[in-house]
């Protein structure tokens, strides 16, 4: 195959993929005779959507916001601790357990404590979505700067930097593709979470929907928040890659 | 002594007491203008040598003076290049370069009201190494002979008095590496800097120095002292004479006797 169609196929693979998984799917519960309320088939799918377009738009944006606030308060004290931690060692040796600790509880079970304290609303959602995805956030930055050169460290200490010039310098703009890398995690997890505290703990949202829905036994509208949900991942996920592409093109030139 | 960069007695450890002795007893005087090479084996503690005369490290014993001060702390007057040319991926080379005018003072405060004259100024630099109108590239677009070129410009764009220089030609191919000795000979015959080259290629040290000290194994110590006198400037030519040869031949025998004694 030439480059340039080999470029072609690859840029057209996602779309290919992605339409025969959902042929395949279409195909395989019509075949089998699938009942709608066991795996609805996506044309079923298709038109619970469009039955249900001002729910699922309201409550998916709902989602969104409550992802994307609890996320850039992630993003914001991930970032600050990660500078603290990569910065000192006393700091990253003396976090490390309680940090690890912390992320290896499931965030489901803390749910119900956010509940407790601050009732049914906005603050569950938000707050799970940022617990669940400030950790890869924290690990990457500290990564990113404890691991500089220590000639490169040495050749700004000659020229008189103070650890500040290193860490602004050096030290940020190297930990970028770490940065970003972290983002591309925690932003799915994000996501997760308010879903999770949504479901327990909110009136609204694309978690509370499907709650509501499974109660009725609205198979199909369980399905089409689902979908709701993964095409808004989808997005938010392309959207970080195109930060990181102009941000960081540096460190991902082989790849051009 | 009253040398440019004087080393008075010093003896420097790692680790605590008890630890790894990197040099012991060591002294020796370089003079302002001077092209000094120091060669040992591995090992033989020239890395630290150049981190005392930096001050990047303090002697634990002995004192160091550059310029007729003692170095307390990173000296600011120095330029430095290392094996690696450790350029900073996400600058372009000019910016690489301007760098250190970032951090050094006076041109820290003055960079932003004056680029376009520091600008001017690496332009300059970079066609003096033949890089020129290279500056807007990336470094990873560069080969590694002109990263270490660029190296170079950076640990000189300050005009330090002061250039060390640690292997930095170690990870180039024999062609390339005669070619910055070239290049490095004009810089110092253009501009009234004191270097100080490690490294562990007896040709180059001979090639390029005024003055060449032979370190032991660890613990370091000077064990020999060679000048060379080959008028300047110097053609590559020189490299293949027989007063040449016996230099070469002389350091090689001083260092091979010194690693049989440890």
């Amino acid at each position: 195959m030439s480059s340039n169609a080999q470029r072609k196929a690859i840029a057209a693979a996602p779309y290919v993929f992605t339409i025969a998984f959902f042929a395949l799917w279409e195909a395989a519960c019509r075949y089998f005779k699938v009942p709608p309320f066991f795996l609805p088939a996506p044309s079923v799918i298709g038109q619970a959507f469009i039955d249900y377009w001002w729910q699922l738009m309201f409550h998916s944006f709902h989602t969104l916001w409550m992802t994307m606030v609890g996320f850039g308060i992630a993003v914001l004290f991930g970032i600050l601790l990660g500078i603290l931690l990569g910065a000192s060692r006393i700091a990253n040796a003396g976090t490390q357990p309680l940090l690890v600790g912390f992320n290896a509880i499931p965030k489901v079970a803390v749910v119900p404590i956010l509940i407790l304290w601050f009732g049914v609303g906005w603050i569950p959602p938000v707050l799970t979505a940022f617990l669940i995805s400030f950790f890869p956030i924290v690990v990457n930055v500290a990564t990113g700067l404890s691991t500089i050169e220590p000639e490169l460290e040495d050749v700004m200490k000659a020229l008189g930097a103070r650890k500040w010039d290193i860490m602004v310098k050096i030290g940020i703009p190297r930990s970028l593709p770490y940065l970003f890398a972290a983002l591309k995690v925690a932003i799915t997890l994000a996501y997760v979470g308010s879903v999770i505290a949504e479901s327990n703990a909110s009136r609204y949202g694309i978690g509370n929907l499907i709650t509501r829905a499974s109660a009725d036994f609205n198979v199909p509208l369980v399905f089409a928040a689902l979908i709701a949900l993964a095409i808004l991942g989808v997005i938010i996920f392309a959207a970080t890659v195109e930060l990181e592409r102009r941000t960081t093109g540096w460190a991902h030139r082989s790849q051009r | 002594m009253t040398g440019f960069v004087d080393i008075n007695n010093v003896t420097h450890a790692y680790g605590g007491d008890g630890g790894v002795v990197a040099v012991d007893k060591l002294s020796l005087s370089i003079a302002q203008g001077e092209f000094a090479a120091v060669v040992g084996p591995s090992g033989c503690g020239k890395s630290t040598l150049m981190k005392l005369v930096t001050g990047l490290q303090i002697p634990r014993a002995g004192s160091i003076t550059v310029g007729g001060s003692t170095v307390r702390g990173p000296l600011k007057i120095a330029g430095m290049a290392f094996q690696a040319p450790n350029l900073l991926p996400w600058r372009r080379t000019l910016e690489n370069i301007l760098l250190a005018l970032e951090l050094v003072q006076p041109h820290r405060s003055r960079l932003r009201s004056e680029r376009e004259a520091y600008v001017a100024k690496v332009e300059t630099l970079l066609s003096q190494v033949g890089l020129k109108g290279l500056g807007a590239k990336f470094p990873w677009e560069l080969s590694g002979g002109m990263q270490q070129r660029a190296s170079l410009c950076r640990a000189l764009i300050h005009e330090p008095q002061l250039l060390m220089l640690d292997e930095p030609f170690g990870a180039l191919d024999s062609f390339t590496r005669e070619e910055l000795w070239c290049v490095i000979r004009d810089l110092h015959a253009a501009r009234p800097v004191t270097i100080i080259l490690v490294t562990h290629d007896l040709r180059e040290a001979a090639f390029l120095a005024d003055r060449i000290f032979c370190m032991s194994v660890r613990p370091g110590r000077i064990i020999a002292e060679r000048r060379v006198t080959f008028p300047r400037p110097r053609n590559l030519d020189v490299i293949y004479t027989a007063e040449f040869t016996r230099i070469v031949h002389d350091l090689r025998q001083q260092i091979a006797t010194a690693r049989q004694a440890a």
